[in-house]
Parts: structure tokens; sequence; C-alpha cells
């Protein structure tokens, strides 16, 4: 039934997602644009990707980035895992206040803020103990583990909430010792949470620029460092290039996931549907004896 | 429906046996969160081979007294022995004791077969007797032929049999059972009561069991522990928790009951009077009560140990004149409620034994309600 | 066996558990906050690194803490750090309120349609969340351009006959603002609205209000937690913004952000930059404390009793 009610709701959704995508392929379409001009259309093209492929800078920072977002992603979720763990199911402890305040402030923080502290942290500790010597892989590392683990803990901690607790009692209750319940019950249930927080993780580590700015050196330039020093000095073409193969690469993930999803849910249905025809079969067994 | 084992052998009764050894003892346990109490000093025993039903409303303590059984909570103070042995500090997974989860907390990344071979992995059992004894025991729960299932696959009451299958395989010296049958619809409760008695006997396991359903405590114990405020109000079999209540908080929880309040006019050894000021006429017990003479007490009286009539009975105690205000028609039994004099509304069940309705009692009539000597119990709290 | 001898001296598994995390976070982010406080107390000075150290020995053998207020004092006196303050504040509240009224909708009505569906939009208005911030605010430096796709749109319809200056506005940074924040605004707002029992709507209807009454007297009130949370999660970050001032602003654009920024690479003063840091982290300290107690609550912070 369209009434005007659905009529507003669905001019609303359309405004809001032109809003968000309108952006998005014009990126993509000037691409494929001949003319350096960005914004006139000068015929198609593909000579920006040829560029591309051999921009040297581009491609090393390209690579230094997924080097970096790869590292910090995957320890970012081993400790975003542990602290998710210690405030979804260690209960009240002292301390446990604060440990929460520091595991969501850096979802909110000013990334100037946070890229500023972690630079003179690193300076300081060069001081003291003489690690990290210099700015660099490491430093730009450390600092992204720290800004993308919050997000894991918030992932994790909210999988965990839904999770009835009992499975992990009923564990212990056959014989497990928490660390064995820990890798054969919680570990294999949390799995997809784990697997949204490292892609989490791995995305805002690859998008970073003023985190790592701050704490990189001479010599470890990231793929955002070198768009932003490109883009502050007028739109270029090839930018949208390397625009358009980020949200290939976003589209096909996500299109797999989806299929990957809407499979599983089939499954689900299917599965329920024979649990059902099980359940009439148990009454009949039963009406029987 | 199979006659029970247990009508065959001489009475099931240790806890009257002054030389048997408690299998499970509490004592003195309290537990605290914070400020509040959650379980009041409880000591209880329990025997080898019972299904000992822990009762009580939401909120009562029962669940946290099953949680400190199992290791899943610490005692504030006092020691649980199982067997024998001290557990009080001993960890879940240390404990001969297991438990089947109100939530049946099924694992379900596992299908049934690995939820139940579950524990006897931890235990590094040889893999050829994993397979058998869990084989086994899902024979004997009815689930030979789901064992490659997932959970999901699989309906509530399948799923309450793989969480009672893998709690048993371990051969526990002590089932804990939370709330096993609230999670299933009416038909297949009654139905699963009979067979979860069934298993029990002949496996032999000692049966702890949470429930807030007095039904459910009733059909499946051999003893009844009532808790309210985190403490234990009155243990017994279901037939002397129902006729004989200790208290007024006992008789009004399970069932229904008609309370007066009196005071003690004559106090012989062999019987009692209780002027009631609800009543016309006293109340008479045929057996002492151990109260001071004068005091308040109450006298409990059962819906169904009350009869109306039209005559006036004969006699001077044990009856009352009333309006019959209200009836509900419930199919093997009516609901009267009756109004006294005093305006006191009395509970009255009667069975529809006769199909002809013509001569039952009906609205606005004025009968009398009597009731023997034997029916009333005299509670002094 | 390690777990047996570590037992023994007292440390458990759930001690080390606990540490690991705790000792990361602590080390690499409240205690930075201390160092920057302390460098912003102290003087600049053309070393490496460019300030002077805090602690000096006199004698060797009385520690000296210098506290230097200068800088403090530098930012009450200079206007234009109140003018950058008060500004980023500013634009962060209005870019704030323009996000909650195209974000309330949008949840409103994805919340109302069918679930198939719902799970699609879902995924819509995250998925630029996916692809590079820095991208997505650069593609409105093409649409915004005086020869970008919007003068351009407006002249072939009409509308205008010369170009309007877009780029380079405080509005261009609006959009910017708007635009990459709008998911965070929507998603915990459905999140809330899509809880809401629909049989209380019902039960308005039936009580005789209108619907119009029922939003503003049910959904609206029972939304408020969703709508601080997302406005929290907005107005936060974007105080302290600084790609998007930078890109789609006026160079003279006063914004906190920028000006951090540009103390610390450009007049490579970090005793400033610390102060300036510092100033900003105290005006947020309120509204950050208040989001996480707000996300304690939500998550399964019922621990606490």
């Amino acid at each position: 039934m369209m009434n005007e009610r659905s009529w507003f709701r669905i001019g609303v959704l359309v405004l809001g997602f032109l809003f968000l995508y309108v952006p998005i392929v014009s990126l993509v379409v000037y691409s494929f644009n001949e003319s350096r001009l960005v914004t006139v259309w000068g015929g198609f093209s593909t000579k920006w990707y040829a560029a591309l492929m051999q921009n040297e800078q581009i491609l090393g920072a390209a690579w230094l980035s997924l080097k970096v977002a790869a590292l910090s992603a995957t320890i970012a979720v081993a400790l975003g895992t542990l602290a998710g763990m210690v405030l979804a199911r260690f209960g009240p402890f002292r301390g446990r206040t604060l440990l929460s305040g520091l595991t969501t402030a850096p979802l909110v923080m000013p990334e100037v803020i946070t890229g500023l502290s972690l630079l003179l942290l690193f300076v300081t500790m060069e001081q003291l103990i003489g690690w990290p010597a210099g700015r660099g892989m490491t430093t730009i590392v450390l600092a992204h583990i720290t800004f993308t683990m919050a997000f894991v803990t918030v992932v994790v901690q909210s999988r965990l909430a839904q999770i009835d607790e009992s499975l992990e009692e009923a564990a212990q209750d056959l014989g497990a010792r928490p660390a064995k319940v820990f890798f054969l019950v919680t570990l294999p249930i949390i799995a997809p949470a784990l697997l949204s927080g490292w892609l989490l993780a791995f995305t805002l580590s690859l998008d970073d620029l003023v985190i790592s700015s701050f704490v990189a050196g001479p010599g470890s330039t990231t793929l955002p460092m070198v768009v932003f020093s490109k883009v502050r000095l007028g739109v270029s073409p090839d930018i949208n290039a390397l625009a358009t193969i980020l949200i290939a690469i976003v589209a096909v993930g996500v299109v797999i996931a989806g299929v990957a999803m809407s499979r599983q849910q089939k499954a689900r249905d299917r599965d329920a549907q024979m649990a059902l025809a099980a359940n009439q079969q148990m009454i009949e067994s039963m009406k029987r004896t | 429906m199979a006659t029970s084992p247990r009508d065959n052998q001489v009475r099931f009764e240790p806890w009257k046996d002054p030389d048997a050894q408690p299998y499970v003892r509490i004592e003195r346990v309290t537990k605290k969160f914070g400020d509040f109490v959650a379980v009041d000093d409880v000591t209880l025993d329990i025997y080898k081979k019972e299904i000992f039903c822990l009762l009580g409303a939401s909120g009562c303590g029962k669940t946290t007294l099953l949680r400190m059984l199992a290791g899943f909570e610490r005692p504030t103070q006092g020691r649980i022995f199982i067997d024998g042995v001290d557990v009080t500090a001993m960890p879940p997974y240390e404990r001969p004791v297991n438990m089947m989860f109100q939530s049946y907390a099924i694992f379900p990344h596992m299908t049934v077969e690995q939820n139940v071979a579950f524990g006897l992995k931890q235990d590094r059992v040889a893999k050829a007797e994993i397979t058998k004894r869990v084989g086994e025991m899902l024979d004997m729960v009815k689930l030979g032929q789901f064992a490659k299932r997932k959970p999901h696959q699989l309906s509530g009451g399948q799923r309450q049999r793989v969480a009672l299958a893998r709690a048993l395989v371990k051969k526990p010296k002590l089932l804990l059972l939370d709330e096993p049958l609230a999670a299933l619809d009416k038909k297949l409760r009654e139905h699963t009561q009979f067979e979860l008695i069934n298993i029990q006997e002949t496996l032999g396991v000692t049966f702890i069991v949470v429930t807030h359903d007095q039904e459910e405590a009733m059909t499946l114990s051999t003893r009844i522990g009532l808790m309210n405020h985190g403490e234990i109000v009155q243990v017994g079999t279901p037939t002397e928790i129902y006729e004989y209540p200790s208290s007024r908080f006992v008789a009004e929880f399970i069932g229904s009951v008609n309370m007066f309040e009196g005071r003690l006019t004559e106090d012989e050894p062999s019987y009692v009077r209780i002027g009631s000021d609800d009543l016309e006429q006293p109340i008479y017990v045929d057996h002492g009560v151990s109260s001071a003479p004068g005091a308040t007490v109450w006298a409990a009286i059962r819906p169904e140990k009350m009869q109306m009539s039209r005559e006036q009975p004969a006699g001077p105690d044990n009856w009352t004149a009333a309006t019959v205000q209200d009836i509900a028609y419930m199919g093997d039994l009516s609901i009267y409620l009756l109004r006294l004099a005093s305006g006191k509304v009395v509970r009255v069940t009667q069975p529809n034994a006769a199909r002809h309705a013509d001569e039952r009692i009906t609205w606005d009539e004025r009968v009398y309600l009597s009731w023997d000597p034997t029916s009333p119990v005299v509670v002094t709290k | 066996m390690i777990a047996r001898a570590l037992k023994r001296v007292g440390i458990t598994g759930r001690t080390l558990v606990t540490a690991v995390p705790y000792f990361w976070l602590l080390l690499f982010f409240l205690i930075p906050f201390v160092i920057v406080l302390k460098i912003s107390f102290s003087d600049a000075q053309i070393s490496m690194p460019p300030y002077q150290p805090l602690f000096a020995w006199i004698d060797e053998k009385v520690l000296q803490v210098q506290l230097n207020f200068a800088n403090y004092a530098f930012l009450v006196e200079d206007n234009l750090y109140w003018k950058a303050y008060l500004n980023s504040i500013f634009v962060a509240g209005v870019s704030t309120l323009i996000c909650l009224l195209i974000g309330y909708p949008m949840a409103y009505a994805i919340a109302r349609t069918r679930p198939s569906t719902r799970n699609v939009l879902l995924l819509l208005v995250v998925l630029p969340f996916w692809t590079s911030f820095l991208l997505r605010v650069y593609a409105w430096i093409g649409i915004l351009k005086n020869n970008g796709l919007l003068n351009n749109a407006l002249m072939s319809l009409g509308i205008i006959d010369e170009p309007i200056r877009m780029l380079q506005t405080d509005f261009a940074v609006y959009v910017g603002i708007v635009y990459s924040y709008l998911p965070f605004m929507i998603l915990p707002l459905y999140a809330n609205l899509e809880k809401l029992d629909l049989t209380l709507l019902e039960a308005a209807a039936d009580l005789g209000s209108r619907p119009w009454e029922s939003f503003l007297k049910v959904t609206l009130p029972l939304s408020v937690p969703g709508i601080i949370a997302g406005c929290l999660l907005v107005f936060i970050p974007a105080v302290g913004e600084f790609v998007i001032p930078t890109l789609l602003g006026d160079p003279g654009m006063l914004m906190i952000g920028k000006v951090l920024w540009t103390e610390f690479f450009n007049n490579r003063d970090w005793p400033v930059a610390s102060a300036v840091a510092i100033a900003l982290l105290l005006f947020l300290v309120i509204p950050i404390m208040y989001y996480q107690r707000a996300q304690d609550a939500e998550s399964g912070g019922g621990l606490h009793r």
C-alpha cells in the first residue's frame, strides 16, 4: 500500500542516498575521463590507470600502507579481543571503569590530539630507552594498533554481550579449563566478529592520514599522505583512478560477503524447516508410546 | 505409562535413616553480592539417588545455591561437601558435578555428537570409549539418528535432550538441573517429566533441580526444599510440604489455601480449639499444638478439604454459614468463592463427579461450610 | 607448567589477560597525554626535539621542575586561538545539527522498511565508510569547484549565469563534515529506532493520538539516547577536524585542528601545539566522558551495581 507516509519515506531515502553516493560515483566516472580537466568530459580513456601504475611514489606508499594495515589490524584484533573479553566477562574489578574509558575514548578523540600525543610519547621513549629508534613503520604500526584496537574492542564486546554466557559455563562444567574454554567455545563463536573487527581495523589504518603524518618519519610515507599532498595542490585524475580501484575492491568484498550471508541465511531457513518437521515426528512418536 | 520402579521397592526415605550419610552437604552457606544477601545461612543434606527440588519464586536464591554447587559462585561463608569431599574452593572444571542449563547452552558450532563428546574429551577418555559412550547416551535420549545434526536443526525438545545427554555422559556424582522444563510447551513438559524420572532411576544419579513451578517440583522430587529470601523455609516430601506446611508462607506458596487467624481457646495434648473472628463456630483440631494459650495462630484449610451443604451440620465445631459469591467451572472441578459474615472470602473446590448440574449449589445461595477435625493445619508463624 | 609456576607467585591467567591490553592502553594512550601536558609547560627551542627539557638537575642534586605557563598565556592573549576555538565549536555544532536533521528521517525511514530491504539499506549507509575518507572529501572538490559538477549543472539548467564560489567557503566545510559524518549519526539512531516497540504507537493511536502527535510524544522521547549518542559521535571528532577545513575551506578559516597542525608542522612550536591540544582536550573531556558512560550503560555495563 502506498500512502503519503511511505512516499515520504521513499523520498527521504532517495535524497539521502543520492547525497551519499553522487560524490563516489563522480569519482569513478571522471577516472575514465580523457581530459586532464577533471570536470570536463573529454571522452573515455583508461590512461590515468596506466599513469597510476607507473607512479613509483604512489605504488611504494600503497605497499607500505598495506603492510602497516595488515600488521596493525592483526595485533589490534589480538589486543582488542583480550580487552573485549575482560570488559564483557570478568565482572566488576578495580580499574574496570578506567579500562572501559581507555577503550572508548580513542573512538571519538580528535585525530590531531592522538597523533600529537603519540609522537611526543615516541620521542620521549627514544630519549629514555632508545626505542623506537627514530620514526618510521614501527611507530606508525604502534600508533595504528592503539587507535584501531578501540574499534575491535567495541565489536568484540558487543558480540560477547549477545552470547549466552552459560555456553562458556557449560564448557567449564564439562571439565574445560578457562583457557581451553576460550579456544574451544568462545573463539569459534565470535570468529565472524573478529573477522569484521580485523577488516574494520585494516580499513581504518589504510585510511589514516592525520595520526600517520605525526608519527611517520622521512622515508615512511603512507598512501593517504601521498594522496593528501597531491590533492592539496588541486584535482588530479590519477587520484580518481586510485579511488576507483579502492571502491571496486570494497564493492567486490561487499558482494562476496552479501552472497555468503544470504547463502547462510537460506541454509538456516532450510534447517529451521527440518527442525520443525523433526518436532512433528517426535510429537507423533510420543503419542504412540 | 510404565510403572515406576520406585513403587516396587521398599520406600526410598534415606533422610529418615539415622545411619545414612548425606551425599551432598551444604553447611551454613551464605552468599552476598555486595550488600545483597542472595543465600542466607543455608544448611541442607541431600542423599544419594534423590531428586531434590529447590523451589521458590524468582530471586529467592535457588539459582545462586545451584551455581555454588556447580562452582560458578564461591560461597561468602560456609562449606559444601560432595560425597565427603570439600568442594567449596574447587573450580567448576574439577568438580564431579554436571549441570543442565536453563538455556541448554548447547555449543552452536558443534554437532549433537560433538556436544555430547565434549566433556569426555576434556577428561582425555580414549577415542573408542568416547564413541561408545556417546552412542549409548544418544540412544538413551532417543537422539541416535540426529547425531550429525547441528543444534539449530533441532527442535526445543531435542535440544533439551542433547543438554541432558551431554551432562549425563560424564557419569557425574551429581546432576544439577536449572529449570529443566521451563522452555518446553505444556504437553511436552508433562511427558518429559516422567522421562527424566525414568532416566534418573536407570542411571542412579543424584539430581538437584531448581524450579519455580510447584507442579513440576511435586511430580519430580523425592523431597522439596522451599526457599524464600535466600533461606530454606521448609524441607520435606511433596506430601509433607502440601499437607503439613510449617508456616503460612509455605501453605500459601504451594497450592491454594484458606487461612483463618485466631487464638487458642482450649489447649490440650490431644486436641485444640481455635476461635476466629471470621467463623461462627470454633475450629476443632484433633491433635495438640505447641504454642502458648492465647497466642495468635493460623489455621490453614485447603479448598478441597471443605464441604458445602444446604443443611446445618450437627455439632458445635468446624462449620460456618456462607453465601455463594462466585463459581468458576473448570471442567473436572468447580471453584466456589463463598462470602462469610465477616466479609472474608473462602475458596472451596468441588469435583464435578456427576454430569447433571440440577442440584448443584448456585449463585447467591446460603450454604454451610464444614470440614473434618483432621483437615486444618495450625501454624504459628 | 608456566601457568602453575605463575599461579604460585599469585599471577593467574585472568590477571595476565587483563594486564596485557591494560598495559598497552596505559602506555600508548594515557601516558602520552601526561607527556603532552608536561611539554605544554615547556619552552620552544631550536633543537631536536624542539623544546626545553622539563626536568633539570641543579648541582646534580636537586631536581628542578620548570613550569612555564607562557604557552597558555599566549593562547589566552592571542585572539587567533580564541576565534579558532569558538569557530570550531560553532562549525561542529551546526554540522551536528544538520547531520541530525538529515540523519533522523533517514534512520527512521530505514527502521520502518521491511527487514530484508532494511539490511541492504543499512549496508548502503555503512559502505562509504569502508572507502577512503580522504578520497570522499576529495570528491567534493570536483563537485564544488568553480568549473565543477554542481556549478556546471546549475548553469546548464539556467539557474545561474556565472559560477558561484562554493569551494573554499564555510559552506563547503559544512557539506564536507555532514557528508563524512552522516553514517555516524544514522547508525546509533537506527539502532535505537529499530528497537522501538511498534505496539506503543498502536496504543497511542488507539488512545486517540494522530500519527504526528504519536511521533512527537512517543517515538521522539524514546529515541533521545540514540540522538545523544549520534550527536556526540559527530560533534567530538568534528571539533578537531583537520582534513576537511584544509581541503574544502578557505585558507584563512580558523579551525582548532588546523591551528594545531600549523603550530606543529609549519612553526615547529611543539610546546604551543601541546598547549592547544590540552586546551582542546579540556573542552572535550566532558562530552567524551558522557559518551563513554552512555556506551558503557548500553553495552552490558550493567555489571556496575
